[in-house]
């Protein structure tokens, strides 16, 4: 499996502040990677990074082989990389389906698509209309990712999307992911939510400090205690 | 509805308040005899465009500029020294239109592209300095601008209140080149607004307002926001030029303190505010309010100090006297922003249920 994604020795300062301390990190095609690690420990900062919203101040990132450290954000996302961050980040002083036509950019809704994800979040054809301040916060995250899906891309960035939602949206949302997954998307998740990562993840990345710790499969540190309770602190057992 | 855009006033009252306003403008010249009435009502006309292309910048894209009276100047300066140098004609009314806009189409966009890249007070400062530096300029270059003077001049003969377009008849109005003149500032100021209306409810209108909300997020969606905010600066600059071409035509005349004064700036920023920001309605409401309250208020102060003394009422006269209008004005300004935070057309639209439609929580 070739990589789409791959960061080597990258380094960003925000600030006076060092905050990645060379990563070096490969995303491959088709795979859902997962970044773990403690608060504070770089997580955001690299898909922030990787998209452009912080400049790296040195070491490569490429994108299919195409050098993209130097690019521009819009750039970035019109190489077909889609960005959710953390937070439930819509656009609330517009509809539900002007945040969709947002998305797409240079073209109409393609109506499959949506109705594809219709049947994921039934609420965003409920309040097509509506603004999306007016929104619940599950229903805000499922737009949020909704946005980043609506046109085919080939890579996601996703900045921990079960946070702060309720267990029953958490659940529609891991299947939502799977669904994406199952499309052959290459996905790089950040996530605290164990559950969700063990479900979700092929490979993982764990951080620390600004570099990454550990590489490997899910499954394996899935299977593993000592070592996540070495590296993360927890075990997932103690999160199920 | 094709004519707003698909973007109606959304509350009943609203509409009600802007159909008496544009019926009250339209019909000035009949209903409201004498060169005062006229006046307010034209100038009325060209602030609506005026706050309405800086409602583009400040209520949707949440950028602050200060040099929206150097573009409005642009406009006024350029239509004054054309008619003035060329004399009373139509050519020079379409030199001082081809000159002026794309005059002030240039400079936003040379002001966008520097500064619209990096921090909004960056761009505030920036046109803070060019505004300043434009207003010297135009007081400096006497030989051209007229200096401190300013430019008078005479309009080309059709517009003239001596050219008698329709005699005295039946109803006893007659229509002159003043009043034609009152008509194309009316005509032009409208579709102006309604070319601004069809701007923000535009798709580039709805990225303008994801812009305002989080600009990093826009980006992210790939948007190239200096660009999306240059050219709405571009927009807005063009609008102001218009609306100083307006009022240079109107007031037969172009000088600092009517078209590049700071004072002008701080009265475009109250309309916004008291109509309400990003709505474009709000800059009718708001230019209505504000300038007839800059007209009015005075001699109706004057009214009731004098009935309030008749009545042997104490100290009521006294706070009633027409010199301490601008004391009122202010109070009333304060008063308005204190109770309509979100401007007359957000407060209207709220009481009206226009809250955005609700979603279970």
């Amino acid at each position: 499996m070739s990589d789409l994604l791959k960061l080597s020795g990258v380094h960003t300062h925000i600030g006076r502040y060092h905050i990645l301390q060379g990563i070096d990190l490969a995303v491959p095609q088709g795979q859902v990677t997962m970044l773990l690690g403690r608060n504070g420990a770089g997580k955001t900062t690299t898909l922030r990074t990787i998209m452009g919203l912080w400049q790296a101040s040195s070491g490569e990132i490429s994108l299919n082989g195409e050098r993209i450290e130097s690019r521009t954000t819009p750039d970035i996302a019109r190489l077909g990389v889609g960005y959710v961050p953390e937070s439930m980040a819509v656009f609330s002083d517009l509809t539900v389906k002007e945040n969709l036509v947002l998305a797409a950019r240079d073209g109409p809704l393609d109506d499959k698509q949506l109705e594809w994800i219709f049947g994921f979040f039934p609420a965003l054809r409920r309040f097509w209309l509506s603004r999306a301040g007016s929104l619940s916060g599950g229903q805000k995250q499922m737009l949020s990712i909704a946005r980043a899906i609506i046109e085919p891309r080939k890579l996601l960035l996703i900045d921990e999307p079960t946070k702060g939602l309720a267990p029953a949206i958490i659940v529609a949302l891991i299947e939502c992911l799977k669904e994406i997954k199952r499309k052959g998307a290459t996905i790089l998740l950040v996530e605290q939510n164990f559950f969700a990562a063990r479900e979700l993840g092929d490979n993982v990345l764990v951080m620390d400090n600004g570099t990454i710790v550990h590489r490997g499969e899910m499954a394996a540190l899935a299977a593993d205690v000592p070592l996540q309770e070495r590296l993360l602190g927890l075990s997932l057992e103690a999160h199920q | 509805m094709m004519i707003l855009s698909g973007d109606p006033p959304r509350s009943r009252v609203l509409t009600l308040v802007l159909i008496v306003i544009i019926l009250a403008l339209a019909a000035t010249p009949f209903l409201f005899p004498g060169a005062k009435a006229l006046n307010v009502a034209a100038k009325i006309c060209v602030f609506a465009a005026l706050v309405a292309s800086y409602d583009l910048l400040l209520g949707y894209t949440g950028s602050v500029s200060f040099a929206h009276t150097m573009f409005y100047g642009i406009g006024s300066y350029a239509i004054a020294i054309a008619l003035y140098g060329m004399g009373p004609n139509w050519a020079a009314v379409a030199t001082g239109i081809v000159v002026g806009l794309p005059l002030a189409a240039l400079l936003a966009l040379a002001i966008g592209l520097f500064s619209l890249r990096v921090a909004a007070i960056f761009f505030a400062m920036i046109t803070l300095a060019v505004a300043s530096a434009f207003q010297v300029l135009a007081s400096q270059l006497s030989w051209l601008t007229g200096g401190e003077d300013g430019r008078s001049f005479q309009l080309p003969e059709l517009l003239r209140p001596g050219t008698v377009l329709i005699p005295k008849g039946l109803f006893g109005f007659e229509v002159n080149g003043r009043i034609l003149t009152f008509y194309l500032v009316f005509a032009v100021s409208a579709l102006m607004i309604l070319a601004l209306l069809r701007v923000v409810n535009s798709p580039f209108g709805r990225v303008l307002q994801a812009i305002r909300e989080n600009r990093f997020r826009a980006e992210a969606l790939g948007f190239r926001t200096v660009f999306h905010l240059t050219y709405a600066n571009c927009l807005a600059a063009l609008v102001a030029a218009g609306a100083g071409i307006l009022n240079a035509l109107w007031l037969r005349y172009a000088g600092p303190d009517t078209s590049l004064s700071f004072s002008i700036m701080l009265d475009i920023l109250l309309m916004v505010v008291i109509g309400g920001m990003g709505t474009i309605y709000g800059a009718i409401i708001g230019a209505t309010i504000f300038i007839l309250a800059q007209n009015y208020l005075q001699a109706l102060m004057g009214v009731a100090s004098k009935a309030a003394s008749e009545a042997g009422l104490p100290l009521l006269p006294g706070l009633l006297h027409p010199d301490r209008w601008l004391l009122w004005l202010g109070l009333l300004f304060i008063a308005s922003v204190y109770f309509f935070p979100t401007g007359v057309v957000g407060r209207l639209r709220h009481d009206g249920g226009d809250k955005g439609a609700g979603a279970s929580h």
